[in-house]
């Protein structure tokens, strides 16, 4: 295959796939380091995320993947003595910058987190609950984006007779839909799933996968996940990180049939990890 | 082998046997309490004595009415002034300040607070309060109580926080929701029964508390609801009646100790009522 040179371009580090056209980049991490205290857990991150493509982060426990999500949506922030360095540039603005609204932000990258977090309301209102505080919609209107969210999850029907029941009351699974409908509601942009199914059985896990494949048309997505099939099956890029480095990243049936790094190869392959 | 186990086995039976006798006796000694309460107390309950005014000595009937109200209303503004301060101080502690040196210090020093002697809560509003303003009033006594009602609402508040999975809060903080309505939307909600649990117990133990009314509040044998003035109050006139010869000063201070009892009970019941419906849920 014969790329066409570009002569004067920057330098680029990561080659888009040859096979399909590369989307627009949404998310832009660039050299990030990450530090927990005077533990550095992140070192020199940098990697597009495409919209409207899922990027899978793969690697084994303690590898670092988790705190990059976290960085995306500065969910560290809650905590002291954690700190990114770098620039995260979300459409062109750097989110670690000081004076980035970290609300706005993260109603812009939504969250859904491995274990199942409905809040101690009513389904209805969990949905509800983050709609309000951007919006103040009409009854009618809130019942119909509510009704949205949760057809958008794949929630609608096993739920839509007991919306005013406490959404403690559901499933592991379909308290899972409930987060990810929650999240959904408040029409973000980019949404982060950290390990999403690993409390789930397997066929909890399937429909949250077909649904991470759905919502690929209108978000953009990374996922953090142990299981190696799971980012084969739902993602178009994959990154591979180990110690707090990104040792490979790159389209998802490239990096999983040719993978560039022996490390790479040692993990997908099931000699470490 | 089979004397180390039987040794184990005996060992077992003496160690369930300490805790079991433990637990009677525990339990032996509060039956005692309530039964001589009700034995001595049941007698002296008619309508009159929640519908007269304390009487005074040596005279037939005369009831508690002026002493309820009183309690009611200092244990009332004891909690309204009380309660809002520890909650605020426990949400700083749980919420905003986790991690600061203030959060530290302030859970050293609730936690002295919180075992003070209750007269010395006294004292101080004496001090403070009573000499001030040249004399005794029902204003010292709730302010008295309202101290004794801080250490323990901060206590139980930042407790019930820090239960509350911190997931959540990332859950609710992943939607972009600010820290204050993270507090109050879900923080809250989600610690709700363990909070109004920790205010019940609050008000029992305020309800019963002497010590620092007999600095603040003393007490009053007639009608009062002057905040300004001495005003009467179970526990107070409970300790005045009885150590009186008169048998009707006795009889109503049996009645009064037997109601104060019963008020805290059911407000114990009513908390784990409260936190065993949540639990469920």
């Amino acid at each position: 295959m014969n790329a066409p040179t570009v002569n004067g371009g920057g330098s680029v580090a990561i080659q888009p796939p040859a096979d399909t056209a590369a989307r627009a980049v949404k998310v832009d991490i660039r050299k990030v380091d990450f530090f927990y205290g005077a533990n550095k857990a992140l070192k020199d991150i940098s990697l597009p995320l495409h919209e409207n493509e899922v990027t899978a982060f793969i690697g084994p426990s303690g590898c670092g993947k988790s705190t990059l999500l976290r960085v995306l949506n500065r969910m560290y922030d809650l905590y002291p003595n954690q700190r990114a360095e770098g620039e995260v540039l979300l459409d062109g603005e750097n989110i670690l910058s000081a004076k980035q609204d970290v609300n706005l932000l993260r109603s812009k990258v939504g969250m859904v987190f491995q274990k199942p977090t409905p809040f101690p309301m009513t389904i209805f209102e969990n949905i509800a609950f983050g709609i309000r505080l951007y919006d103040k919609p009409s009854k009618s209107e809130l019942e119909g984006r509510v009704e949205d969210a949760l057809r958008g999850a794949a929630l609608w029907n096993e739920v839509k007779d007991k919306l005013h029941t406490s959404g403690l009351g559901l499933s592991g699974g379909q308290q899972q839909r409930l987060c990810i409908a929650r999240t959904v509601a408040i029409q973000p942009e980019v949404i982060l799933f950290d390990e999403p199914c690993s409390a789930l059985d397997p066929i909890s896990t399937a429909k949250v996968e077909e649904l991470i494949d759905e919502l690929s048309a209108k978000y953009t997505i990374a996922i953090v996940t142990h299981n190696m099939q799971q980012a084969a099956r739902v993602s178009q890029y994959t990154a591979f990180m180990y110690l707090g480095e990104l040792i490979e990243y790159g389209p998802t049936n490239k990096l999983f049939t040719t993978p560039s790094d022996k490390k790479t190869q040692d993990y997908i392959t099931g000699r470490f990890g | 082998m089979a004397s180390l186990y039987h040794s184990r086995k005996r060992r077992n039976a003496i160690a369930m046997g300490l805790c079991v006798g433990a637990t009677g006796i525990g339990l032996a000694w509060l039956f005692v309490i309530l039964s001589t309460l009700l034995w001595n107390g049941a007698g002296g309950i008619n309508l009159a004595v929640f519908t007269q005014m304390t009487p005074p000595p040596n005279v037939h009937g005369g009831g508690l009415l002026n002493a309820i109200v009183g309690s009611l209303i200092m244990t009332t503004i004891g909690i309204a002034i009380g309660a809002p301060i520890g909650l605020f101080a426990g949400t700083y502690m749980a919420e905003y300040g986790r991690y600061e040196k203030l959060t530290t210090v302030t859970r050293f020093i609730n936690d002295i607070l919180l075992s003070a002697p209750s007269i010395i809560i006294g004292l101080f509003i004496y001090g403070a309060v009573v000499v001030p303003m040249h004399g005794f009033s029902g204003i010292a006594g709730a302010l008295a109580l309202a101290v004794i009602v801080i250490p323990v609402v901060v206590r139980t508040t930042e407790n019930m926080l820090l239960l509350v999975p911190q997931q959540l809060r990332e859950a609710a903080t992943g939607l972009g929701l600010p820290r204050s309505v993270v507090v109050q939307k879900v923080a809250y909600k989600a610690a709700k029964t363990g909070l109004i649990t920790g205010l019940l117990l609050a008000v029992a133990r305020i309800s019963g508390e002497t010590a620092p009314l007999l600095f603040t509040a003393l007490s009053n044998q007639f009608w009062s609801i002057d905040l300004t003035r001495e005003i009467a109050n179970l526990p107070v006139t409970i300790n005045n009646f009885i150590n009186n010869p008169d048998p009707n000063w006795k009889r109503l201070a049996w009645a009064g100790a037997l109601i104060i009892t019963f008020a805290v009970l059911a407000l114990n019941i009513a908390a784990r009522a409260i936190g065993s419906r949540s639990a469920t849920k």
